[in-house]
């Protein structure tokens, strides 16, 4: 990630304006209808996906009421391949780590693997405070490293960006990174996916320290294992010298054999195919390479304290949630204000930035809190690119973010700072369930939803007028006595409420209310026969 | 506190309490696609493989050798890595062809070696007829990782009887403490407008040959 989510203001107005970019979304809504046509073919394909639904779930929910024994078998499993094992209690120790382990090396550039969890944690701006430069070696990473730009898809960060976009920020910004595009770059994506080949060629081949995430760790083993499309990532994991892999907790996988539900599912659910073109695994040190596993928190074990909100934990990133998602099909990913956007960020982003319940601290203990960073952007000064970056050349488009560089070093921030944001999200949603109905782990997202919804913080007539429904609805002679009355006042309904109550009727009508209510009428009628 | 005894600690606040969440279903439940003829299965393979823009031949066993002696003519290969423990006959097949362009990975070839090869030839571990994925684990007639990494072509070969019907038996079969890398046609992305477009920083071309 090149740029901040830091200080972008609620939901509604981002999705507000990002619903006025009409380019946007006319490729959002070519390429999630692309993805789900897809995605539905492949997944129709197998008669016991249900089942195989059923088990991803199984397997996940059982890691993580297990979580402690299965870090330390994992710990113990790559210790014994020859692999070394870090704690990171969150995002500035894992960074803090990382831009050690490089510096040990010393060398000033690495490649990436594209990684959820390295851009949560803001891996590729505290690195570059250090004077280290991570280059980005995914197609979609790239077009968002080179833009300048913010990820707005959890699989395909440059979504929002369609070929001739990509082709001007090629041709603009290749050159201050390493080779420049060809003069006569076209937008065909064959012809834009060779620019980025011949890009990369050389950094690859020669590049010596690799950073990645991981889509699975297999505690019973030792085992990491990464999916990808492009080969950038067997690049990463492959030719450097030495091997950095910042992984969350909630990633493990008991055996070994669990792998055949999640490959199974995850190709199918992310990219609607049979299966991706590359996945590699490796346990510990392979061929002769240098290996670091680093463990995150980071507000993980906020979220696994929850015992509605912690299935999102399941999560393993396909993005089939996003895909299917009529509130992300036309608001776009950036609105969401975060490196999780869509249906699942609406529910992990506020509960591991902390929004959620508090966490009960350890008994005893006495341990803090865990610091919930946001991912924030890169400090415009200390990239340790060669030649340095001038301003982006490239307008951001109209009503798409702002590239802000308000940046936060060490990837922490203030929690006010996304407050109003994290609260927001809950409500991002019509709550129509498609999500949940795609989930190959079987999230309920519109359970968590309102279960956050439940937990944010709500104006005080609201609360106020809650409260006296509640005392109501409590006792059937309230309810009874209530309705008799606004029966009789009925006609003193104003058809729109005044106040704060108008943004409810803005955009409904009051219900009509009856003269009578149908208890009354059946006690009077003894049921329509008198 | 360490941040190892921080995070534990967290984990077990955080799970205590929390009902039981036993597995239910077992292990390696056999692919609900399988169950086919051994013969319907190398098909199932062949088409699956051909999905992803590979080319794909399937061969009798005598036949082999020629299927690879034309492929690496077709290409115009004059360089092709051979690893270590190739099948004699396909080895032999290569050699016969390209001569002194059949060169070994033994004392290994720098990353700028493999870039400037025209192509590789491999054996593999395993092939799954279900999601047409060829599966390598280092082993002989593979060589190590970046040899089916850097150059351009990889030319596969996958003996019928490594053909597992679906995911669960191919899990099954490899062994996790090798580094594995599962392939799935040409490298390939979908980052442009989520259209698959293949080629890109893996072999460009990938051509199996399936020996019956």
């Amino acid at each position: 990630m090149s740029a901040a989510f830091l200080g972008m203001p609620a939901f509604p107005r981002n999705a507000a304006r990002a619903v006025g970019d009409s380019q946007l979304r006319f490729n959002l809504r070519k390429a999630t209808r692309t993805i789900r046509g897809r995605r539905a073919a492949v997944v129709g394909e197998l008669p016991d996906w249900e089942e195989l639904r059923a088990a991803g779930k199984e397997i996940k929910d059982h890691t993580l009421r297990h979580l402690d024994r299965y870090l330390l078998q994992m710990e113990e499993a790559v210790t014994r391949a020859g692999g070394r094992v870090h704690w990171a209690a969150d995002a500035d120790e894992a960074n803090r780590i990382v831009a050690g382990l490089v510096e040990a090396t010393g060398e000033t550039g690495v490649v990436k693997v594209k990684s959820m969890a390295t851009q949560e944690i803001g891996l590729n701006e505290a690195l570059a405070a250090r004077g280290i430069t991570a280059y980005e070696t995914d197609l979609a990473e790239l077009i968002v490293q080179l833009g300048d730009d913010l990820p707005s898809h959890i699989l395909v960060p440059a979504i929002h960006r369609n070929r001739s976009e990509i082709r001007e920020i090629f041709r603009e910004k290749m050159g201050e990174w390493g080779r420049a595009a060809p003069e006569d770059l076209t937008d065909e994506p064959r012809a834009l996916a060779e620019a980025a080949r011949l890009h990369l060629r050389e950094r690859f081949l020669s590049t010596k320290v690799a950073v990645s995430g991981a889509n699975f760790m297999i505690a019973e083993t030792g085992t990491l294992v990464v999916l990808e499309s492009e080969g950038n990532g067997r690049m990463c994991l492959t030719l450097p010298d030495t091997l950095i892999s910042v992984v969350g907790i909630e990633k493990l996988l008991p055996t070994w054999q669990d792998l055949e539900v999640f490959l199974q599912v995850l190709p199918r659910s992310s990219t609607g195919e049979r299966m991706n073109p590359y996945t590699s695994t490796w346990t510990g040190a392979s061929e002769g390479q240098e290996f670091h596993l680093v463990l995150l928190d980071n507000g993980r074990t906020t979220v696994l304290a929850d015992e509605v909100g912690r299935q999102a934990l399941r999560c393993i990133r396909c993005s089939a949630c996003l895909n299917v998602c009529p509130v992300y099909e036309r608001a776009g990913g950036h609105a969401y204000g975060s490196v999780y956007p869509g249906p699942i960020g609406a529910i992990l982003t506020p509960q591991l930035r902390g929004a959620g319940p508090a966490p009960s601290s350890p008994p005893g203990g006495g341990a803090p809190a865990p610091a919930i960073p946001a991912p924030s952007g890169r400090p415009a000064s200390a990239t340790a690119v060669p030649g340095g970056r001038p301003a982006s050349a490239i307008p951001a488009p109209s009503g798409r973010m702002p590239a802000s560089a308000t940046a936060v070093p060490g990837g922490r921030m203030p929690a006010s700072a996304t407050a109003e944001l994290d609260a927001s999200l809950p409500y991002a949603s019509s709550l129509c369930g498609a999500c949940y109905e795609v989930c190959p782990v079987a999230i309920d997202i519109p359970e968590v939803l309102v279960h956050l919804r439940a937990k944010a913080p709500h104006p005080r007539a609201e609360r106020l007028a809650m409260r006296a429904a509640g005392w109501v609805l409590d006792r059937p002679v309230r309810l009874a006595r209530a309705q008799r009355l606004s029966g009789r006042l009925r006609r003193f309904v104003p058809r729109r409420l005044p106040g704060p109550a108008a943004a409810w009727t803005d955009t409904r009508d009051i219900p009509d209310i009856p003269a009578e209510s149908f208890r009354d009428w059946w006690n009077r009628t003894d049921g329509g026969t008198r | 506190m360490s941040s190892r005894d921080l995070i534990l600690s967290r984990v077990r606040t955080a799970v205590a309490g929390a009902p039981d969440a036993p597995r239910t279903r077992p292990r390696a439940v056999p692919a609900a696609t399988g169950g086919q003829t051994a013969e319907r299965t190398v098909e199932l393979f062949a088409e699956r493989v051909a999905d992803y823009r590979a080319v794909v031949h399937v061969a009798a066993p005598g036949e082999a050798a020629g299927v690879i002696t034309a492929a690496l003519a077709r290409r115009a290969a004059e360089r092709v890595v051979v690893p270590e423990g190739l099948p004699k006959e396909w080895a032999h097949a290569v050699r016969a062809h390209l001569g002194g362009g059949a060169v070994g990975d033994d004392p290994p070839l720098s990353a700028a070696d493999l870039d400037a090869v025209c192509g590789v030839v491999t054996g593999c571990a395993v092939g799954i007829a279900e999601t047409g994925t060829i599966v390598l684990d280092t082993g002989p007639g593979q060589g190590r990782r970046a040899l089916t990494l850097v150059p351009d072509y990889h030319l596969c070969l996958v003996r019928a009887g490594q053909i597992v019907p679906g995911v669960p038996e191919a899990v099954a079969a490899l062994d996790p403490v090798r580094p594995l890398t599962w392939i799935s046609g040409p490298s390939a992305t979908s980052d442009i407008e989520l259209n698959r477009v293949e080629g890109v920083h893996g072999p460009r071309t990938l051509e199996v040959v399936v020996v019956r």
